[in-house]
């Protein structure tokens, strides 16, 4: 197993609303990342990924705050650092984030190129103008960005492009940690599949150390990621290897996901897809015991009394009382 | 499905060009379709393929350089603002970028009463609260959670959820739906998708689909239109196409989905 880099523990954060109100986005989540790995998390729209993923680069601002929890990365605790020096010396250098449509919130007055000196300008400072245009040329060319897009605005490049420019501007300094939220879902799955080959190939060369990635769609992420955590309302409820998870998930949560993956595959069509009725708990309200209980066909009274520890099961990390397995793929999908 | 259910849409030789001269541009070429009565259709295409264009042309937001919308088998007119109130009324989106869809400073509340009037009914406080509550517990949202808040406290997901629940408010006759799971969990999009399929059971809505996702594609529709530059290059009953795709194209967009059980070749 290679060497942990990143080690999150018991992390829970919330924001603070206008009304005053807290909601409860990350409500308790560990997790370790190793050397060479990506780990992928996937759970419902609104369950917190996107903000675990803020929360775990340690720079809270309003209405994001911190409660309590730690984040270390490489046997640094990143919540005891200055802010300044959190913003200067782990922001970019140690860990990376591709927010959410990044791609379509590149400032447009910008030539593209221009993104990456910014950066090296304020990180290394002790780079010539030349030495910063060569560095953004070479991570270009990995990138299978043509030199000319160095110029271009970024309404002049196509999807695919100007997603591989946030990919190149985000890892130019060679973070530890690169976190991607949903950095593929706004493209078509030709580019789709060019990201994700380069952003394997930044692991592979070095230049990145190991990688989040966020996002919903499961088939995509098996042929990505090494391990899964499927998130539930703020809270992990189940981490395994990818394909495990996938084909035998064990929280309940977790199976009425995988009932619901959609592919083009000859089997898929006519198959009855599993959904959860009603609504997530909602994140303002305190809450004790199993956040899927309201939605779970095997809620008991034991599962609301009190908080769910993880617990290993096999290899497997999960957020349950019970020992459920998944039902073989023709008793899960009945024919319609 | 059966052939002979009337016809709602039709397109005949519908073209689009941006630009002039040099910069001439065609998005959409000589698209031809038939939608009927309670037909799902999805239009699939890579980025840039015109598909949006396409879409946005049948809802009566762009006009066609040429060509012509058929609708209810007379020529389309969306010439005074009463014709066009009784299209869109009939005829509904869903756009693809969620939040840029809304204005971004009115409450969540404030978008939903304003499509509840767009249906003019004469509602008591307490029966549009209802009918709001409803429209959200279809898209799994909790109504009570998104009150008083604006779109950007809202994730992508719950904002794409959002566009939808007007669906369940104004439920049109034709349902144009532009990514419309793009942003959303499995899970939430097969809950969504029942819906649809109830609403298309309720009042024979059709379904337009506007996806480069080929699985959703193959899981939904009756017929799929093939897009590639402007063009479409293949297109008839969803399970013919994808389980023995014609044109290369077609073939390679199949190719580049990640499916489960197949390999899905990085090399
Ligand atoms: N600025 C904010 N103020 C208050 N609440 C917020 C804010 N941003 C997000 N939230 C809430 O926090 C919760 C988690 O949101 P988050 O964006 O992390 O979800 P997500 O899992 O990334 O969803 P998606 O898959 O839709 O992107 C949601 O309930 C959301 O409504
Ligand atoms: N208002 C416009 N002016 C000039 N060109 C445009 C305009 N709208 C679209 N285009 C061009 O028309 C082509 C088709 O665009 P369209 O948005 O219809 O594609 P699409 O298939 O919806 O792509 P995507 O999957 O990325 O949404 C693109 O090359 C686009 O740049
Ligand atoms: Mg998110
Ligand atoms: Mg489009």
């Amino acid at each position: 197993m290679g060497q942990t880099i990143l080690t999150v523990s018991e992390l829970k954060t919330f924001y603070r609303t206008r009304l005053k109100e807290n909601v409860h986005a990350v409500d308790g989540v560990s997790f370790t990342l190793e050397e060479g790995k990506i780990l992928g998390i996937a759970g419902e729209s609104g369950c917190g990924k996107s903000t675990l993923a803020l929360s775990v680069m340690g720079f809270y601002f309003p209405p994001l705050n911190f409660k309590s929890g730690s984040i270390v990365i490489d046997g640094i605790d990143i919540m005891k650092l200055s802010r300044e020096d959190l913003r200067t010396k782990v922001l970019g250098e140690e860990i990376a984030y591709i927010p959410q449509s990044a791609m379509n919130a590149l400032n447009p007055t910008k030539r593209v190129g221009k993104f990456i000196e910014d950066i090296l300008r304020e990180h290394r400072p002790g780079l010539s103008q030349e030495q910063m245009q060569r560095l953004a040329a070479e991570r270009f060319e990995i990138l299978n960005l043509p030199t000319r897009a160095l110029t271009a605005y970024p309404n002049e490049l196509s999807g695919g492009m100007k997603q591989r420019v946030v990919i190149a501007t985000s890892t130019i300094l060679n973070p530890k940690v690169l976190i991607a939220d949903e950095p593929t879902s706004a493209l078509d799955v030709s580019s789709q599949k060019i990201a994700i080959k380069l952003l394997k190939s930044l692991l592979a060369k070095g230049f990145v150390k190991s990688m989040l990635f966020i996002t919903h769609e499961l088939p995509l992420l098996k042929h990505v990621a090494d391990d899964v955590m499927i998130m539930y309302a703020g809270q992990i409820v189940e981490r395994g290897r990818i394909d495990e998870v996938i084909f035998k998930p064990m929280h309940p949560y977790a199976q009425a996901l995988m009932g619901s993956i959609i592919v083009p595959e000859s089997d898929i069509r006519g198959h009855r897809l599993s959904s959860i009725p009603g609504a997530p708990p909602n994140l303002k309200n305190e809450m004790k015991g199993c956040r899927f209980a309201d939605r779970c066909i095997h809620t008991v009274d034991e599962c609301r009394k009190e908080e769910i520890p993880e617990r290993a099961r096999g290899e497997r990390t999960i957020r349950c009382l019970f020992d459920f397995d998944y039902q073989s793929e023709e008793t899960a999908h009945e024919r319609r | 499905m059966n052939g002979d259910s009337s016809i709602v849409l039709e397109g005949r030789k519908l073209n689009r060009q941006f630009g002039f001269g040099r910069n001439r541009f065609f998005a959409v070429s000589d698209v031809d379709f038939v939608f009927r009565s309670g037909e799902i259709i999805s239009i699939v295409g890579e980025s840039g393929s015109g598909k949006t264009t396409l879409a946005k042309m049948i809802m009566g937001l762009l006009k066609p350089t040429s060509g012509e919308v058929m609708f209810r088998e007379n020529p389309r007119s969306l010439r005074t603002k009463a014709d066009r109130e009784e299209y869109w009324k009939s005829v509904q989106g869903i756009f693809q970028d969620p939040f840029s869809s809304f204005n971004q400073f009115s409450k969540i509340q404030t978008l939903l009463l304003d499509c509840i009037n767009l249906l003019k009914l004469k509602l008591s406080e307490e029966e549009k609260m209802n009918m709001m509550r409803e429209a959200c517990g279809f898209v799994n949202l909790e109504f009570d959670e998104l009150y008083n808040k604006y779109p950007f406290e809202l994730s992508g997901g719950q904002m794409q959820r959002l566009m939808i629940a007007r669906i369940f408010i104004l439920k049109p006759k034709v349902l144009i739906a532009d990514e419309p799971t793009s942003m959303i969990d499995a899970c939430s999009r097969a809950t969504i998708l029942d819906m649809f399929l109830k609403l298309r059971k309720q009042n024979d809505m059709i379904i337009v689909f506007i996806t480069h996702d080929l699985g959703l594609a193959y899981y939904v529709s009756d017929t799929i239109y093939i897009m590639e530059h402007g063009k479409i290059v293949e297109r008839g009953n969803a399970a013919t196409i994808l389980e023995s795709p014609v044109h290369s194209y077609t073939k390679r967009l199949l190719a580049d989905v990640p499916k489960l059980k197949e390999a899905w070749d990085l090399g």
